[in-house]
């Protein structure tokens, strides 16, 4: 059912597969290449389910020095690796190609060193988000950037996807909580950037790297900051009878200083059927409803949900409940955690977009989908970080009913172009991967592009490392790199000298 | 000597292109600069034809209620602090100024010099360096080709992060002509626990701890007691000093000034400044102050915080400096009166190498050109960097030999 085009296998690969997976074996011995179909199986789809590919052969390294000889080889060999940690990304980034190795990294799943005093924990990519917390939360320690798949993705894949969470508008995004890495490069040279220290001795690698989807480096090692657990967390829910109401209030708490951990906003459809699977106890009979958390010091924490409260009833709210326990603080995010099963209930498939658009066009934004929804006869519901106005809509559909998947992909498509006319972005923490690959011009025009692409070029010249994903057009690097002589068409010949 | 042509002086980004495109066909160099209070830093580049970008200033919008300024890139910082102090906001990376330590005017400098050198003053232990607050930006590589990437929102994996990757890169790469960046609510209240007499390993332990509490603190810096005397509002200092800020609501400042107390401990020697005295410290924190209007040179080395003192203490074999430590003791200022005709370079990086980390050689007037101002780099680091370079300079145009 697939729509979108990948690049064309190399036929003289495909025929090689055998001899490709003897040589693998002979770098990772024992069980670490599997190449028979119903092992690959597991391996064939990520996140985004709608699309499957088996690889030519997989292959899980445990040392750097495997990974180094893996990719030294396939690029000797000019064969594509499609690195892969935990599978769950929503974008395809981690779809197999036919005619590629999958890379995965699952068996570097060791936590290597904890440092306290210097507050860094340094582990191997396969180790998933949540385990590095667990890892230091005896000391009351915790790593801040908590995607909702935080129990199953992996460190090397959040750092590959610039992965966020509910808490990334107080704490940041991976790119921010990341202190350093070693990566291998296609050639199979290894280089660490960063360590425990802050900020780069040159060009800012480490900043590059950090959402770069698996085409520009294989990580092999990640060191994080750690934080140590606020004091005290508490959550307010605020039912609105308009998303207008919402989202007003949301951009007067930001307004009156308050950077809150966390800004959660659902919509009617998405509170109804989060209600319904996990009786969290939220209002049915509001529009929108805005789950805000106030973490911090306990005197601190106590004035701000005043404050926030005081905001909210002044923009209009109908319903306000403070958490008085930390029971039902877990109570009132049980809804917002579990919206994408939720969800997934209520219709046999659905969609998760994933655009960013700036807060105050939230109402239109909003206002638009519905018409979108009647115009392709599917429901949406919408669950969004409304603090830094990251939209996830779920586009619902029944993939068993012909043409529906691909109406729902449209619909999808329509969502995140105008994210970008009202002047946002195509994936706020999801990537590009395919599946808004195609859509890169909607943001980018051909010379942003291609400088992109130049920059990958520095990396992995052969485009071996993740290709099909992110670009819609792949262009040699011999092309990209030569340089047009721009003499008779100069705007302004009459520059001023002063 | 040799006449050196006058600056040009693009009036807007299409002279720029224009500028950088008869460059790039001519294959002559151009070095780029904004108010040029950091041409100090760094190695001479190696180009007889400036380009002053200062015209390209204004702002372009600024919505404080979606907490986001978008900028021309020579916009000075003046202008954007005050603007957003008028809606009590602030960059939040807290950008220090290094006019003083070149003996220049205070208070100038624009917003692309701060990304270019991707300042990050005090407040970068917890809030980030300017690498963590651009949001977007338009430029012009040295192949003479505008492009932009990122946007104006804080949630976007829309293609390789560029803008973090021409942060710090000192005009190497590409000249910055559109920037947008977000700002943040300025703190309410700001408050100082100075704690007076311990030594190095007392004071960074005490900034580490602090650090590792939930107390949320802002800045952490140890001062001995050769540079604490260049502090303000202590008066008649001849003691070490160690400054833990808070900052925030002032009912949650006190809070957390109380929790503090508790962890430092009865029968320590300590005061409070509160307010105007508190951010005048950390301006002087932030700005170099005990080195302002020298000219020995001062070097910046960022290293993991307990390593701070481990590695000034074995520095100490090897040169005589004056110091003092920001970032809860991993950036180390240091300043070499008398110093040896490296500036202490090999002393200091092979010390450093001990602990990891970089030094950086800020302040270098009169020190032979052949000592890398920027911290060298292992050879395939340095060998992708030169790629990097070229993917968006290929013929060296751009500030060329700036970063060694
Ligand atoms: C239910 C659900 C909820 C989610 N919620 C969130 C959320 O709240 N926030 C959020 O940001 N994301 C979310 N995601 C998306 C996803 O979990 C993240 O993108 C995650 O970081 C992917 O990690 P992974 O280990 O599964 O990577 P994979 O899916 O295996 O791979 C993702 C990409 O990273 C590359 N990659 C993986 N490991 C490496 C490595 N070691 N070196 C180089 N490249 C590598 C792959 O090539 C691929 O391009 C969610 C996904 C699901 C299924």
């Amino acid at each position: 059912m697939s729509t979108l085009a990948m690049p064309a296998p190399n036929g003289a690969i495909l025929d090689r597969r055998d001899e490709i997976a003897a040589a693998l074996r002979a770098i990772v011995p024992g069980e670490g290449v599997v190449s028979s179909p119903e092992e690959m199986r597991p391996f064939e789809t990520d996140g985004l389910t709608a699309y499957r590919q088996l690889p030519l052969v997989v292959v899980l390294p445990e040392t750097v020095e495997q990974v180094a000889e893996i990719l030294k080889f396939c690029d000797e060999h000019a064969i594509p690796v499609v690195p892969r940690g935990s599978g769950t990304s929503l974008s395809g980034g981690a779809l197999p190609l036919e005619d590629g190795v999958l890379l995965s990294m699952t068996r570097f799943n060791r936590v290597l060193d904890i440092d306290y005093p210097n507050r860094t924990a340094t582990v191997q990519p396969g180790v998933t988000n949540l385990a590095i917390t667990k890892a230091v939360a005896a000391e009351g320690f915790y790593y801040a950037p908590d995607p909702s798949s935080q129990i199953a993705c992996s460190i090397g894949g959040n750092v590959a996807e610039n992965s966020g969470g509910v808490h990334c508008l107080k704490y940041g995004l991976t790119t921010n909580n990341l202190l350093g890495i070693e990566i291998v490069l296609m050639s199979g040279e290894i280089v660490r950037l960063g360590g425990k220290h802050l900020d780069s001795e040159g060009y800012d690698m480490l900043g590059l790297l950090t959402g770069s989807e698996g085409l520009l480096g294989v990580v092999t090692e990640v060191t994080v900051r750690i934080l140590q657990a606020p004091e005290t967390a508490r959550a307010v829910l605020f039912g609105f009878p308009t998303s207008e109401a919402g989202g007003a209030c949301v951009a007067a708490v930001i307004a009156a200083g308050i950077i809150p951990g966390g800004m959660e906003m659902m919509d009617r459809p998405a509170i109804h059927a989060t209600e319904a699977y996990t009786k969290a106890g939220y209002p049915l009979d509001v529009e929108a409803l805005l789950i805000v958390e106030l973490d911090g010091p306990q005197g601190e924490v106590d004035f701000l949900i005043g404050e926030v409260e005081t905001i909210a009833r002044r923009c209009g709210a109908s319903y306000v409940r403070v958490s008085q326990s930390e029971a039902e603080r877990q109570l009132f995010w049980l809804g917002r955690k579990a919206a994408f099963p939720a969800v997934g209930r209520i219709a046999p498939d659905y969609l998760c977009m994933d655009g960013t658009i700036p807060r105050k066009q939230l109402p239109n934004v909003l206002a638009r989908m519905r018409e979108m929804s009647e115009k392709y006869g599917l429901e949406v519901a919408n669950v969004f970080h409304a603090g830094d106005g990251n939209l996830h809509p779920l586009i619902l559909y029944d993939g068993n009913k012909p043409g529906e998947f691909e109406r729902a992909e449209a619909f999808g498509a329509d969502i995140l172009k105008l994210c970008v006319a009202v002047g946002g972005v195509l994936t706020g923490e999801h990537g590009v991967g395919i599946e808004k690959r195609d859509l890169m011009g909607e943001m980018f025009n051909e010379e942003d592009l291609k400088q992109q692409q130049r920059v990958k070029c520095a990396f992995d010249p052969q485009h071996l490392l993740n290709p099909g994903k992110v670009f819609p057009v792949l262009h040699r690097c011999a092309e990209l790199g030569r340089l047009h002589v721009h003499k008779g068409q100069l705007p302004h010949p009459d520059l001023p000298r002063f | 000597m040799l006449d050196t042509p006058a600056p040009l002086v693009p009036r807007d980004t299409a002279d720029l292109l224009d500028a950088i495109r008869t460059a790039s066909d001519a294959e002559t160099p151009l070095e780029l600069y904004g108010h040029g209070t950091k041409r100090g830093i760094g190695h001479a580049v190696a180009a007889r034809q400036s380009v002053e970008l200062s015209a390209l200033s204004g702002v372009i919008f600024y919505e404080p209620e979606e907490i986001v300024i978008s900028v021309h890139a020579a916009t000075p910082m003046a202008e954007i602090e005050t603007l957003l102090a008028a809606n009590r906001q602030e960059l939040a990376f807290e950008p220090q100024d290094y006019g003083p330590l070149f003996g220049l005017p205070r208070g100038s400098g624009t917003i692309g010099g701060a990304l270019a050198a991707n300042l990050g003053g005090p407040r970068r232990i917890k809030a980030g360096a300017a690498r963590d607050h651009v949001l977007g930006i338009a430029a012009v590589s040295g192949r003479g080709e505008m492009f932009k990437s990122g946007g104006r929102v804080v949630k976007n994996v829309t293609g390789y992060d560029l803008s973090k990757g021409l942060s710090g890169s000192w005009g190497t790469l590409a000249a910055f002509t559109e920037l947008t960046f977000k700002v943040l609510p300025r703190a309410e209240f700001s408050s100082t626990l100075v704690v007076f007499g311990l030594d190095d390993a007392a004071g960074v332990e005490l900034l580490c701890r602090a650090m590792s509490s939930p107390a949320e603190v802002s800045g952490v810096a140890h001062f001995p007691a050769a540079t604490a005397a260049s502090l303000p509002h202590i008066g008649d200092n001849t003691r070490a000093c160690t400054l833990i800020r808070l900052e925030g609501f002032k009912t949650s400042v006190l809070y957390r000034a109380e929790r503090l107390n508790a962890l430092i401990g009865p029968g320590q020697d300590l005061v409070r400044l509160d307010e105007e005295a508190s951010r005048d410290l950390w301006q002087a924190v932030r700005d170099a102050e005990p080195f302002a209007d020298h000219v020995d040179p001062v070097w910046r080395i960022s290293t993991a915080p307990m390593h701070g003192p481990a590695f000034v203490e074995a520095l100490r074999a090897a040169v005589t400096f004056r110091h003092y430590y920001d970032w809860s003791g991993g950036l180390v200022w240091i300043e070499i009166p008398d110093a040896p005709a490296d500036a202490g370079a090999s002393a200091i990086r092979e010390t450093l190498s001990l602990f990891g980390g970089h030094a950086t050689l800020v302040r270098a007037s009169g020190i032979d050109p052949s000592v890398r101002r920027f911290q060298p780099q292992p050879p395939s680091l340095a060998a992708l960097s030169r790629r990097l370079k070229s993917a968006f300079d290929p013929l060296a145009i751009l500030n060329p030999g700036r970063m060694g």
